[in-house]
């Protein structure tokens, strides 16, 4: 290569840019290019007709009410995992470690087949629950324990390398100066990780708003009771509704942009966090 | 489990003498409280009815008519067709995912150029965004109403409910599987060690053989390990493109969603049970590669 024209000292600038770009331009931009030309093609009032619908308005509600349940439930567990595996040494703590995992590696489907499995009137968990008037299958509670299945890693993989870097001085600094245990975790230790938990948070979130094979399982599926948007999607694409399935799959779409761009913000403002403290 | 896997695991022997004799050696490891161990149990409870039971259920389920039915469920031809589907779309899509991860991976941690934030955005947002959505959008290209799809159909090409198209959309949902592993460690490594390579007279694949690639290879191993769970697993996005017709275009995960639908539990949980011993493996692995360096 000829050093006085490159302005990069590595080579293999424009090979990897080519490759990236075409690949990328036909698996990942041309695809949804394609959705974006449907969307646009329909019109104003008929997209909105279809987005604000009553079925449609009430898919959100029970998407995003269950999403932001799993997502609670997913912080209070997320914590407690990757407190006790950063902070304690106890035997088995690797095989937890590994076992955290699992829901990433578990297809989906496979979830769910197990979820609607155990929470059935007569399986390992639904025979204890339903005599006490607990009905997990076929309600929202079920979508809820589906999309909290599928990601509980998240919080527990944000959190436990930020909580590994908080510093053992701060933490004897401040119970020399009298602070009981729980004041040195509000007061010392939680503002140091909140970024990392937020962000977890998020992802999990985002996560649980697009989970589809998990919930299908367990949900029942109805109408307005326990139908989500990724499953109204498919309703629509099965019926030849393709204006439907476009204008549901654009909101669907946006959502997971809002949450990638507060995920980035989340981390730059963990990254400047983290250089304050150092 | 025995007291030696817990060793195994630990990494350090769990008898009391030993804890007291670390207490006592080093003052800033306090005795155990019970705090302590409430919440150590806590987490096992935790992870012992949400993870433990499901896995211990799979396999329950699959073999409660014995190994013969097992087997023989395996053995039907729908569902030898789907993993014989299912394991020739993670050969097709690992290396690929592999290739083109590690272009991007190379291009965004060595080089500053304009829109190179957009790029990055583009690689991640398949995976942000609800597996229904991404079977949609291929569906709106390549099928009978899409924008390419009268075009190739003319041309006698038909991609929509073939195995290309499960191909296609699982490249889709994977695409920032390996460069995000790649992305973090190349740029927290630095450039050079591939500067003094290129000093010392290496050309660019020189350099990228001997220097770059066995610096990234654990990484790579780490990324495509999951891309293959993914890719496996995947059922949304396949859902929408492959028609699911039975014995041709059913992966694995679309073949347990029939059986099950058809109330045939025990050949359901034997075609779980083999993407389960996948996800066991992927889990083992990934957590090997793990402890093996201090790369994470």
């Amino acid at each position: 290569m000829a050093q006085g024209r490159s302005k990069h000292l590595l080579p293999g600038f424009g090979l990897t840019l080519g490759v990236s770009m075409l690949y990328l331009s036909i698996i990942v931009v041309l695809p949804l290019l394609a959705m974006l030309l449907k969307v646009g093609g329909m019109g104003w009032e008929e997209f909105w007709r279809i987005v604000a619908s009553n079925r449609a308005l009430a898919a959100y509600r029970i998407t995003f009410s269950s999403a932001l349940a799993a997502t609670v439930i997913n912080g209070a567990l997320g914590l407690l995992l990757a407190w006790v595996l950063t902070r304690y040494s106890f035997p088995g703590r690797r095989l937890l470690d590994a076992l955290v995992d699992l829901p990433f590696a578990l297809p989906t489907a496979v979830a769910g087949l197990v979820l609607v499995t155990l929470f059935a009137p007569i399986g390992w968990y639904g025979q204890l629950l339903e005599p006490n008037g607990f009905k997990v299958n076929y309600t929202q509670t079920g979508i809820i324990i589906a999309m909290a299945f599928t990601s509980i890693p998240f919080v527990v993989r944000a959190v436990q390398p930020v909580l590994e870097e908080v510093q053992v001085e701060l933490e004897e600094a401040a119970q020399t100066l009298g602070a009981t245990r729980f004041q040195t975790f509000a007061r010392v230790i939680w503002p140091t990780i909140l970024p990392a938990f937020m962000a977890g948070c998020v992802l999990s979130f985002a996560r649980s708003l697009g989970e589809f094979g998990a919930v299908v399982f367990i949900a029942g599926n109805l109408p307005g009771l326990t139908e989500i948007v990724s499953l109204l999607i498919f309703i629509r694409l099965d019926e030849y509704n393709y204006e439907g399935a476009a204008a549901l799959a654009f909101v669907l779409l946006l959502a997971a942009f809002v949450t990638l761009l507060v995920t980035n913000a989340l981390q730059a403002w963990q990254v400047r966090y983290a250089e304050k403290v150092r | 489990m025995s007291q030696m896997v817990q060793q195994a695991l630990d990494g350090s022997p769990p008898t009391e003498g030993v804890v007291a004799h670390r207490a006592a050696a080093n003052v800033t490891t306090p005795a155990r409280s019970r705090g302590e161990i409430a919440l150590i149990a806590l987490a096992f409870l935790v992870a012992g009815a949400l993870l433990v039971v499901p896995v211990a259920l799979i396999f329950a389920f699959a073999l409660r008519e014995g190994l013969g039915a097992y087997f023989s469920s395996i053995a039907e031809p729908t569902t030898l067709h789907a993993i014989g589907l299912t394991v020739l779309t993670a050969v097709v899509v690992v290396p690929v995912n592999i290739l083109v991860g590690v272009c991007i991976a190379w291009l965004v941690s060595r080089f500053r150029f304009p829109g190179r934030q957009v790029l990055i955005t583009i690689v991640e947002l398949p995976a942000a965004v609800s597996p229904i959505v991404a079977g949609t959008v291929y569906l709106f290209l390549y099928g009978g109403q899409g924008l390419l799809g009268p075009a190739l159909q003319g041309a006698g090409i038909q991609l929509m409910f073939t195995v290309t198209a499960i191909i296609l959309v699982s490249l889709f949902v994977t695409a920032p599987f390996v460069a995000r592993e790649l992305i973090p460690l190349m740029q927290q490594q630095g450039t050079e060690d591939e500067e003094a390579a290129l000093s010392l007279g290496a050309n660019g694949w020189q350099m990228f053989w001997f220097v770059t690639l066995p610096n990234i290879r654990w990484a790579i191993l780490y990324g495509a390990i999951l891309t293959n769970a993914r890719v496996m697993g995947e059922f949304g996005a396949v859902s929408v493109v492959s028609g699911s017709i039975r014995g041709q275009t059913n992966t694995l995960p679309l073949q347990i969603s029939q059986l099950f639908n058809d109330f045939n539990v025990t050949g359901a949980f034997a075609a779980a049970s083999t993407l389960t011993l996948m996800a066991l493996l992927t889990v083992v692995l990934k957590s090997a590669l793990e402890a093996r360096a201090g790369w994470r």
